[in-house]
């Protein structure tokens, strides 16, 4: 096993002090504050309170901070080059093809007048050349790889007329018919049930394993992080409180990190009210 | 004679042009009690929540909602004691509204006067600053949207809860904090819920019993120390409790 931060061979991703800022008219919002990591050929996992920067960090990466919000970092290289100082055009076509994300809200990132198959056939053609049959063939192929039933029914429906289950895996497979190198995955199985959920990280295991995928994977599920991941990021209030190895998460130190694990429900051990955190001022100083 | 039970469905069946998604499906829930649906995605869970809050009219079969049968099309009074929290809260909110609109509306539909308490309180209750109260949607994070939508579905004080999904997008301390909230609402003030999640511990803790749904059936209702005892009937619902063990990679 490896050494949680020496990632083999040249990195994917390296990520120096990267800040998000939105200039509101009531001040600024520092939605990520200090925030750096290297990812290699793994399975990087985030987890974090809510608002605390985790979307912001995947969409910094991509360039698509929405207005007015502003990003800053020392460093940001993927395989070697400089993302910083690239120009918008060589970095949008690295998005999509290179470096992909399947967001929070798929439903809300689906076009909402096309059939969802017509856009995962989409998503396949502007990168790669393909006669429409055979994007239609691959999208199918793609819907079924994610587990879903009746992958032709499923092709020809409208985002409004998927379950939320179905959406995320929709946006997943979206994501994946352009093989990308760097997946950032924001919450990608919250809306699955658990067999499901499993079927699909298995899928995105073996890009890690076999393609070399680098992935980054964002949740709230601490149980999932744990079994799933190599390493996991704690986020706090846009910064980082600790990283750690995935599969001592239990025995974290940190405040923050310990009191999220005493959050859990249990199915052994049920009690009348669930324990909450004390958030403490001292962890972002 | 037991009492009536807030919610009853009777043969619930719902298709969408040839796909018959809902299928036979029938369950009480008792007045003052926590109902969980767990299941496959894709099975008709939102689906059965959307016909009980009178979003879908595409149905057959009977539902009784405190004691009366619901036409397809419901009154204003309805909507008062009937809300939903929907799994996808993007959704659910209207782009051009700030959290202050998503939370006045209703208010402001259904008369009521002590408006400006009632938001103050509602978005503490789920742990929002009121500093957000005039941030637009696209200005929050998911799990800040999730909690509007939880906050404008307990604003009216309802006395039957749907939950779609009400806290997959909050990270665990804000989970705690809102299923606390919910549990002790529910005591106070004898509310009944239908909850739908994912999550077997979550289901466990918030539920007395749950029904497990797979193609759009209802293939086994248990109790909730069923569950936790590992006990369920059916093979579909083992694999869930299986699976809910997390990840494992074979060498
Ligand atoms: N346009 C904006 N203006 C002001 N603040 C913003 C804006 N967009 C996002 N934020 C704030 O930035 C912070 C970080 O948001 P982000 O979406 O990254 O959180 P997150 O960690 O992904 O949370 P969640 O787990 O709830 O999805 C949040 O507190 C959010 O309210
Ligand atoms: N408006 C619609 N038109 C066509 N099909 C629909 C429509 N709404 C839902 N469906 C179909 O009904 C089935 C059940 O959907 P539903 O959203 O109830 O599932 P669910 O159990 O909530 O799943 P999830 O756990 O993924 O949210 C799905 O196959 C879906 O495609
Ligand atoms: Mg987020
Ligand atoms: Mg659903």
């Amino acid at each position: 096993m490896r050494a949680p931060d020496t990632p083999l061979e040249q990195p994917l991703l390296e990520l120096d002090n990267l800040r998000v800022n939105f200039h509101t008219p009531t001040g600024i919002v520092r939605a990520v504050r200090g925030l750096s990591f290297t990812l290699g050929r793994e399975r990087l996992g985030i987890v974090g309170e809510s608002g605390s920067g985790k979307s912001m960090t995947g969409r910094a990466i991509l360039d698509l901070i929405p207005h007015p919000g502003e990003v800053l970092a020392d460093r940001m290289v993927y395989r070697g080059q400089d993302l910083l100082t690239m120009d918008r055009r060589t970095r949008r076509k690295l998005r999509g093809r290179h470096i992909s994300m399947v967001m929070q809200d798929p439903k809300f990132s689906l076009n909402p007048v096309q059939t969802v198959g017509e856009q995962i056939a989409e998503a396949y053609r502007v990168h790669h050349k393909a006669s429409s049959r055979e994007a239609r063939e691959r999208s199918l192929a793609m819907l079924e790889a994610v587990q879903i039933r009746e992958p032709a029914r499923v092709y020809a429906l409208y985002p409004h007329e998927v379950s939320g289950g179905m959406g995320q895996r929709v946006m997943i497979a979206m994501m994946l018919i352009a093989e990308p190198d760097i997946l950032i995955a924001d919450e990608p199985t919250s809306a699955l049930d658990v067999t499901v959920q499993l079927q699909v990280l298995k899928i995105l295991d073996d890009l890690v394993t076999s393609r070399g995928m680098g992935l980054i994977f964002i949740s709230h599920d601490l149980h999932l992080v744990k079994s799933f991941c190599d390493r996991v990021i704690v986020m706090y209030g846009g910064k980082v409180m600790e990283t750690l190895q995935a599969s001592e998460l239990e025995q974290a130190q940190h405040p923050y990190t310990r009191g999220l694990l005493g959050c859990l429900p249990d199915l052994d051990h049920p009690k009348a009210k669930l324990a909450t955190l004390n958030r403490d001022p001292a962890w972002l100083a | 004679m037991s009492a009536q039970p807030a919610i009853s469905v009777e043969k619930l069946n719902v298709s969408f042009g040839d796909s018959h998604v809902v299928k036979d499906l029938s369950f009480d829930v008792a007045a003052g009690e926590s109902y969980g649906i767990v299941g496959e995605s894709g099975s008709g869970k939102s689906t059965v929540l959307r016909v009980l809050a009178g979003l879908n009219r595409e149905w057959s079969g009977e539902a009784k909602i405190l004691g009366k049968s619901q036409p397809k099309i419901r009154d204003r009074a309805f909507y008062r004691a009937v809300q939903m929290v929907f799994q996808d809260p993007y959704g659910s909110l209207h782009p051009k509204k700030t959290v202050d609109d998503a939370l006045a509306e209703p208010l402001a539909i259904h008369g009521i006067r002590d408006a400006e308490a009632r938001i103050g309180r509602a978005m503490t209750d789920v742990g929002l600053p009121t500093s957000f109260r005039f941030r637009y949607p696209h200005q929050l994070s998911g799990g800040q949207r999730q909690r509007v939508a939880i906050a404008r579905a307990l604003v009216l004080e309802p006395t039957i809860l749907l939950l779609d999904e009400p806290t997959s997008a909050l990270d665990v301390s804000i989970q705690a904090e809102v299923l606390n909230l919910l549990q002790a609402l529910r005591h106070e003030r004898k509310l009944t819920y239908i909850l739908v999640s994912h999550d077997l511990a979550v289901v466990a803790h918030m539920c007395e019993r749950l029904l497990v749904m797979q193609f759009g059936r209802g293939v086994e209702e248990m109790s909730a120390a069923t569950l936790a005892a590992r006990a369920p009937q059916t093979a579909y619902a083992q694999q869930l409790l299986t699976a809910s063990e997390g990840f494992r990679r074979h060498a």
